[in-house]
């Protein structure tokens, strides 16, 4: 099959070994254009090792990457690399620094400066201002672009971390379990983030092991289990029970399927 | 939100801090002029603690940057007698002061280099990194001396005598303009240069300067070299002054240095402090000697005192890292 240019990012056949132990088997992955993905699976399932693939933290040990339809050399990928072709991971922890500023967390490794290094601190702010307001809607009073991270709730930190990722126009913004720290109304506040990356054209996958928070904001949901993509759902194809269930058989492994087998019997 | 934030910005703001330590150098001012009016009252002693302070305070603008970036540095003293010895004995067989104090400084810098990739690259812990070219350093300056000072009086008619350790209108010691005008310098490159936000980043998380791009080996080894220039820019100083070099001269200067930066409110934990903070601290160090020996009770009471006032600094720094938190 040709490579259909509909897709932001397709994976295919991706293979991941550490040593003796293989992490990925066989995976075929992609994202749309302006789509939200729920990646779902358990602990050690191997959505992270899959996303650090595609983010540029390591290669895969076989299988081939396409962004926008370009084939991407294994060997010259990178987390830079990543960046120049438009996608951010923002990671659960070690997102900012808790002791600095907004924004100098937003502008850091990208600052705007003149000539000599010294950089436009008034620009950075105003920037910073326009990242909080329009691109993440943070309306909140108390916060400013003054404020310091460590000030900051969970939620408001995931914000600030997805504002970054737009400002610099990230057209694929990975979430790595952003609601797993989080208190369920901090967790309302991200799933609006989510909702800015949809409505921006923007693409998004959202790794978790939640289902009922990516359920309102994804438009589809791919499982993987033990290194292997087991399912894959559109939104308009599942209700949220059916994929609770799904989810419940693959966490409970094969002791769990063996009892829902036998309730069902029942 | 609002009460939250107001709270904090009282308790936890940089600027709390720095009036802190303010707060500190002028009780121990006011304490000296009541205990020992004669020499607190005079202009002289502050002209003397201009004299003297700025050597500490040259290598503790360095300290500054590497204790911000999470790491510490205990060879500046050695670098500092290094250095020391090699712009003394280059502008003994040259005759050229130029040529000794680009020497002076080059080899301040290969010194700094050798930390920051000892530390880097090789992965080992700065404070073990730093201790053995602690050793290293001071050696190799005893051993090139063989232990014998050097007299460099032919400096004093120099132009660079003049310029580094003159007397302003006959009155300020030069070396304080040195030191404050590098304070001012190395204060902008800290709040507004790159250089200095990559720092701050690295001493507060390194792995989150790391993904957004910051080249984290590249800078710790620019640190350490910044501090290994400071500390041969310190040592020129120094020589000047003294016009003598010995293999001791640095290491007194150590503690007094390290605790300068801590008393002047830099994280101990990394990520945060200021320049103005150690300048402050500096003051405040060189000045206990000084008023604790004027005051009459006598020089056993300084290390004491110094430690007194380390502590109350660094115990006022915890408090307020906690209280934010």
């Amino acid at each position: 099959m040709m490579n259909n240019s509909k897709n932001l990012v397709e994976m295919k056949n991706i293979h991941k070994c550490f040593g003796k132990v293989i992490a990925l088997k066989d995976v075929n992955f992609q994202v749309g254009n302006n789509e939200i993905v729920g990646l779902i699976g358990d602990n050690g399932a191997g959505k992270s090792t899959l996303i650090k693939i595609l983010s540029g933290v390591f290669p895969q040990t076989s299988g081939e990457i396409y962004i926008r339809g370009k084939k991407i050399s294994t060997r010259r990928y990178s987390v830079r690399k990543a960046h120049e072709m438009d996608i951010e991971t923002v990671y659960q922890e070690k997102a900012l620094g808790e002791k600095q500023s907004l924004w100098r967390n937003i502008f850091i490794g990208r600052q705007i400066c003149n000539f000599f290094g010294f950089i436009n601190i008034k620009k950075e702010k105003e920037e910073t201002d326009k990242v909080m307001k329009e691109l993440i809607g943070f309306r909140g009073a108390g916060v400013s672009a003054e404020s310091c991270v460590g000030r900051l709730s969970g939620g408001e930190r995931q914000g600030i971390a997805i504002g970054r990722a737009m400002y610099f126009n990230a057209n694929l913004i990975i979430l790595d379990e952003p609601t797993a720290a989080l208190s369920s109304k901090e967790v309302a506040k991200v799933l609006n983030f989510i909702r800015r990356i949809k409505e921006s054209g923007r693409s998004c996958i959202y790794i978790t092991h939640h289902i009922s928070d990516t359920y309102s904001v994804s438009d589809r949901f791919v499982f993987i289990d033990r290194g292997e993509i087991i399912g894959e759902y559109k939104k308009s194809e599942i209700s949220l029970e059916e994929l609770t269930e799904k989810l419940l058989l693959v966490s409970a492994g094969d002791l769990g399927k063996e009892m829902i087998n036998e309730h069902q019997k029942q | 939100m609002n009460i939250r934030n107001s709270k904090i910005s009282i308790l936890g703001s940089k600027g709390f801090r720095t009036y802190a330590v303010v707060l500190v150098y002028i009780v121990l001012m006011g304490v000296f002029m009541i205990t020992a009016p004669r020499a607190f009252l005079d202009y002289k002693i502050y002209m003397a603690f201009l004299s003297t302070i700025p050597f500490s305070l040259v290598m503790a603008l360095g300290l500054t940057f590497v204790i911000i970036a999470g790491e510490i540095d205990l060879s500046f003293t050695s670098v500092m007698a290094f250095s020391g010895f090699i712009f003394t004995y280059t502008f003994i067989h040259t005759g050229s002061t130029i040529l000794a104090f680009i020497a002076s400084l080059t080899s301040g810098a290969i010194a700094g280099f050798i930390n920051g990739i000892i530390v880097a690259k090789v992965k080992v812990p700065s404070i073990i990194a730093t201790l053995g070219t602690q050793f290293f350093w001071a050696g190799l300056a005893v051993v090139l001396s063989s232990g014998r000072s050097l007299i460099v009086t032919e400096i004093r008619p120099s132009f660079m005598y003049k310029i580094f350790v003159g007397r302003i209108g006959g009155i300020v010691p030069a070396q304080a303009a040195w030191a404050f005008g590098l304070a001012i310098i190395l204060g902008f490159i800290l709040n507004k240069h790159r250089f200095g936000e990559s720092v701050m980043f690295i001493g507060d998380n390194r792995d989150t300067a790391k993904m957004m791009g910051v080249n984290v080996d590249r800078t710790l080894i620019q640190i350490f070299m910044l501090s290994g220039v400071l500390a041969a820019f310190a040592s020129v100083l120094l020589a000047c002054e003294m016009v003598t070099w010995w293999a001791t001269q640095g290491p007194g200067y150590l503690l007094i240095t390290i605790a300068a930066v801590f008393i002047g409110g830099t994280s101990i934990y990394g990520g945060e402090g200021t320049i103005f903070g150690t300048v402050v601290g500096a003051f405040i160090v060189g000045s206990i000697t000084a008023g604790i020996t004027a005051s009459g009770v006598g020089g056993f009471w300084t290390q004491l005192v110094v430690g007194l006032v380390l502590l109350v600094a660094v115990f006022i720094n915890t408090f307020i890292s906690r209280r934010r938190t």
